[in-house]
């Protein structure tokens, strides 16, 4: 069965406009050969969740650097769950504190990436634990 | 020379030619045995760097056209006579957290230690023109600066605070002159008048298009508020400066030094058109325009860089607009050290980081500076680390001595070389923006955008290919030690939404309905904003509601999603 690309989801919660990382990771996936929608700034849990459906990703990746995530990654986690969706796995970067991380994932977030972290090393993992992707299956 | 070298007939015709002979008979057989490639001997810009400077590379270099005096066009030493011996730079820490009892304390704090102004961070929906209990608010509330809503709480913020004593600079931008109208209005209920007080709004809506993104309306109708301060300040505030045009953020999102120097130069000649399109005369308003520039790591550049600022602006103001006050061809400067540079991994480093940044803006000849604190990359900074990083102003400006003379670096091969390459990057790309129909219609083009996000991706590559080394990332790494961090309580939020429940409950409605609804029909008429917004303000109107009645009349502004 031919594999697709893999098909991310950057995406930017919160209020902040800091949006130099995640421009960045969105290169550097498509440079490493993935397919990268990126949201745009201030999207709201819904409208993540929605897109994230909508584009049938294989992967999310939350930036956030405004502290707002102990609010809104829970609400994206239960949306995801509530619209059938859990399954889609979910990472996250930008300015979170250490003792904050336990509990995002516990939330069931898989990784956290702090601030100084190589996109060779989020790709790595991408490719460790995500895989290239979904099998194609016909719509 | 001695007369031995000079029967023997060694005397080098110029230092051009001596320095190519010293080059091929000395330095480049020694860096073949070198440890260190050529490619890494680049600045944090990307800018290559020779081995040696010397007068060689100031050809057609003139003292007076230059560099001239302090105080003095073009204003490459300095832009006072006496600069640092005169007085020393403002101290200007950033702070705001919570509410504005809690950013009231850190104030009081900070003034009791040393600090010369006030320098307000808002949390993020007072930046966006929302209120605590927008939607959009919900997790933000005093996460990223003190939570203001409505004129109640900015009495609280400068409760115990002599406004007409120390002077405030607001970091707001798309709601700037609600905010600042706020403030004119507390000191007036202090009984202070309006002609006395001082302080910055930064009010610079075009550095959010480009890179902070903060914005709310469109470029047009931003642009006529901003224009707005400008003509109301000159004539009722004028001891306030109304913009602090602000190369920071768009250094932090990732630009090159040349890039932060030419947009924000272009930036600021966008704002003096526009002024002057409205029949402002240039003299009347330029004296209160302010520069706000990033300190980053690469210290002879960024040196270079505040120099080269000077000396383009006295140019720019002079020749291309006519201004005829010497106030107006000032380029006046705060400082920030920069955000991006400071590292989670071992994070007391960041302290020497910070005191190499400040140490360049100083010998750039800084008018303000605020130093990061160590823990930046993790929250908002604490006390003890706030207390670090303004003590490393203060042993600048008191132990190092550099305080002492004017422009040290003035003279400097290397540095003038650098001062004066700059000079001619950034007026290249002053002319191309021209040549686009200036910077709005460049950034609906998506241009400094685009350049921006260029040079970061490149950074990026070059620290992951060890091009750029970073102490304790990609280098000389060591096991992670966790540090204390403030942390903001979500009973913030549960104060702050009670005290906005209480001022719409007890404030007058029928006035604010009214002033709400003067304000929308003087902006569909085109009047100057100001006294519309000051009245709403005193009613109580929420900042909120207040940009929503100007939403209704100038729409909001969609940014095009790139990458």
């Amino acid at each position: 069965m031919p594999r697709k690309k893999l098909r991310v989801l950057i995406a930017k919660p919160g209020l902040d406009g800091h949006d130099r990382g995640a421009k960045v990771i969105c290169r550097a996936l498509r440079d490493a050969g993935m397919e990268v929608i990126y949201t745009g700034l201030r999207r709201t849990p819904e409208e993540i969740v929605n897109a994230a459906v909508q584009e049938d990703v294989d992967l999310i990746g939350l930036s956030i650097l405004s502290g707002a995530h102990p609010i809104l990654f829970p609400k994206i986690m239960k949306l995801l769950r509530d619209k059938g969706a859990g399954d889609i796995p979910v990472i996250a970067g930008g300015i979170i504190p250490e003792k904050d991380i336990p509990r995002m994932k516990r939330l069931g977030i898989r990784e956290i990436f702090l601030p100084g972290t190589s996109t060779q090393d989020i790709i790595r993992w991408i490719e460790e634990h995500i895989g290239q992707g979904k099998p194609k299956t016909k719509k | 020379m001695s007369q031995d070298s000079l029967k023997r007939g060694k005397v080098p015709s110029s230092v051009g030619e001596a320095y190519e002979r010293w080059r091929k008979e000395k330095y480049l057989p020694a860096s073949k045995e070198a440890h260190r490639p050529e490619a890494t001997f680049t600045t944090v810009s990307g800018r290559k760097i020779k081995e040696l400077y010397t007068p060689d590379d100031l050809a057609g270099f003139d003292y007076f056209l230059d560099l001239g005096f302090p105080g003095e066009y073009p204003f490459t030493r300095g832009i006072h006579p006496t600069m640092y011996r005169g007085r020393l730079w403002t101290m200007r820490q950033f702070s705001g957290f919570g509410t504005a009892e809690d950013t009231n304390k850190r104030y009081k704090y900070l003034l009791r230690h040393g600090q010369t102004g006030l320098s307000v961070a808002f949390h993020l929906p007072t930046l966006m023109g929302v209120d605590s209990d927008h939607p959009l608010a919900q997790g933000e509330i005093g996460k990223c600066g003190v939570a203001v809503d409505s004129l109640a709480d900015m009495e609280v913020l400068f409760r115990g605070i002599p406004l007409d004593r120390i002077t405030t600079s607001m970091t707001i931008n798309a709601p700037a002159a609600v905010l600042w109208a706020m403030y004119i209005a507390v000191a007036e209920k202090k009984g202070i008048s309006p002609r006395v007080i001082s302080g910055t709004i930064q009010n610079d809506i075009l550095k959010e298009y480009i890179a902070q993104k903060t914005f709310v309306f469109p470029p047009h109708p931003s642009m006529k508020l901003i224009v707005d301060t400008f003509e109301y300040g000159a004539k009722e505030v004028p001891r306030w400066n109304t913009i602090s045009i602000s190369g920071y953020h768009i250094r932090e999102a990732g630009a090159t030094a040349v890039q932060e120097l030419a947009f924000t130069l272009r930036d600021g000649i966008e704002y003096v058109e526009w002024a002057l399109e409205r029949g402002l005369k240039v003299d009347e308003f330029a004296p209160r325009l302010s520069y706000f520039f990033n300190a980053h790591n690469d210290f002879f550049e960024e040196v270079a860089k505040f120099r080269a600022a000077r000396k383009i602006w006295a140019r720019v103001m002079k020749d291309r607009f006519g201004a005829r006050n010497p106030r107006s061809w000032w380029l006046r400067f705060h400082t920030q050290t920069s955000g991006v540079s400071l590292m989670a991994q071992q994070p007391y480093n960041n302290v020497v980081r910070v005191a190499l940044q400040a140490l360049s803006a100083v010998l750039g000849g800084t008018q303000s500076l605020h130093t990061n604190s160590l823990d930046e990359t993790y929250a908002l900074p604490s006390e003890q680390a706030v207390t670090i990083a303004l003590r490393t102003q203060q042993i600048i400006a008191h132990e190092s001595g550099v305080a002492n003379v004017i422009d040290p670096l003035g003279g400097s091969y290397y540095v003038e070389a650098l001062t004066r390459e700059m000079e001619e990057e950034a007026t290249a790309y002053i002319k191309k923006i021209d040549d686009m129909g200036g910077m709005v219609r460049a950034i609906e083009l998506g241009f400094p955008q685009r350049e921006i996000a260029d040079s970061a991706y490149w950074y990026q590559r070059a620290v992951e290919e060890k091009e750029k080394i970073i102490v304790g990332v990609n280098a000389f790494e060591m096991a992670h030690e966790p540090i204390p961090i403030l942390e903001i309580d979500e009973a913030v939020a549960r104060h702050q939404l009670a005290r906005l429940r209480e001022v719409r409950r007890t404030r007058n409605k029928t006035l604010v309905a009214h002033a709400l609804s003067d304000l929308k029909k003087a902006a569909r008429d085109g009047q100057n904003l100001m006294p519309f917004l000051l009245s709403s303000v005193k009613t109580y109107a929420t900042l909120g509601e207040i940009m929503d009645a100007l939403k209704e009349v100038f729409g909001e502004y969609q940014e095009p999603i790139s990458y």
